[in-house]
């Protein structure tokens, strides 16, 4: 594995929830992932935001990492769960909220 | 280059032959576009392995000349 593979893992890890995304969550920089920050806005989902205009090496090094091309991208303890179509379905059919839910992802905090 | 619809569903046909291929704009810039993929051999495969699936039928164009593709993939619910 290469180095920026271990950097992204060591984020990864480091919380529940992770969103690779464009911009900060106050003032996204992309559509795409605005909606991605409103899904978890709305679940009311405490997450944390990295900004990949901000590190040029892991703006390339994640979509190597996950084998997908395009930002947003969301984890959930460690698991890549899909990008802006994705986790949009999921949190219009309820799944995203059981997945979180039975993965206790958010209740111990605040 | 910008792209087209034509061209980007002729790349998933050309991946997907038994597939049934919806595209659409989304804006006139040339690289939004929205696509609808059903086909059976997305059957027992996670979202994200679908989708992935189409990106690799588009032969890196994602996220580079087509800046967003909106996807949604299926496996058909009935024999029609």
């Amino acid at each position: 594995m290469s180095e920026i593979a271990d950097r992204i893992k060591g984020v990864i890890a480091g919380d529940d929830v992770v969103l690779f995304m464009k911009g900060v969550p106050a003032a996204p920089q992309c559509g795409f992932s605005a909606a991605v920050v409103e899904v978890l806005a709305q679940l009311n989902v405490p997450f944390k935001s990295v900004n990949v205009l901000a590190d040029g090496e892991i703006r390339e090094g994640i979509k190597e990492f996950s084998d997908w091309p395009t930002i947003p991208q969301l984890y959930v303890k460690g698991e890549f769960i899909g990008g802006c179509d994705i986790v949009r379905e999921m949190y219009q059919s309820g799944e995203l909220k059981t997945m979180l839910d039975d993965k206790a992802v958010g209740l111990a905090r605040n | 280059m910008a792209m087209t619809s034509a061209t980007i569903e002729s790349l998933i046909k050309e991946a997907f032959p038994d597939a049934n291929v919806v595209v659409a704009p989304l804006a006139d810039d040339g690289d939004h576009f929205a696509a609808r993929v059903s086909t059976p051999v997305f059957a027992g495969l996670s979202r994200v392995k679908q989708h992935q699936m189409v990106y690799a039928a588009l032969k890196g164009k994602m996220g580079n000349e087509l800046h967003a593709l909106a996807l949604e993939t299926s496996v058909p619910t009935s024999k029609e």
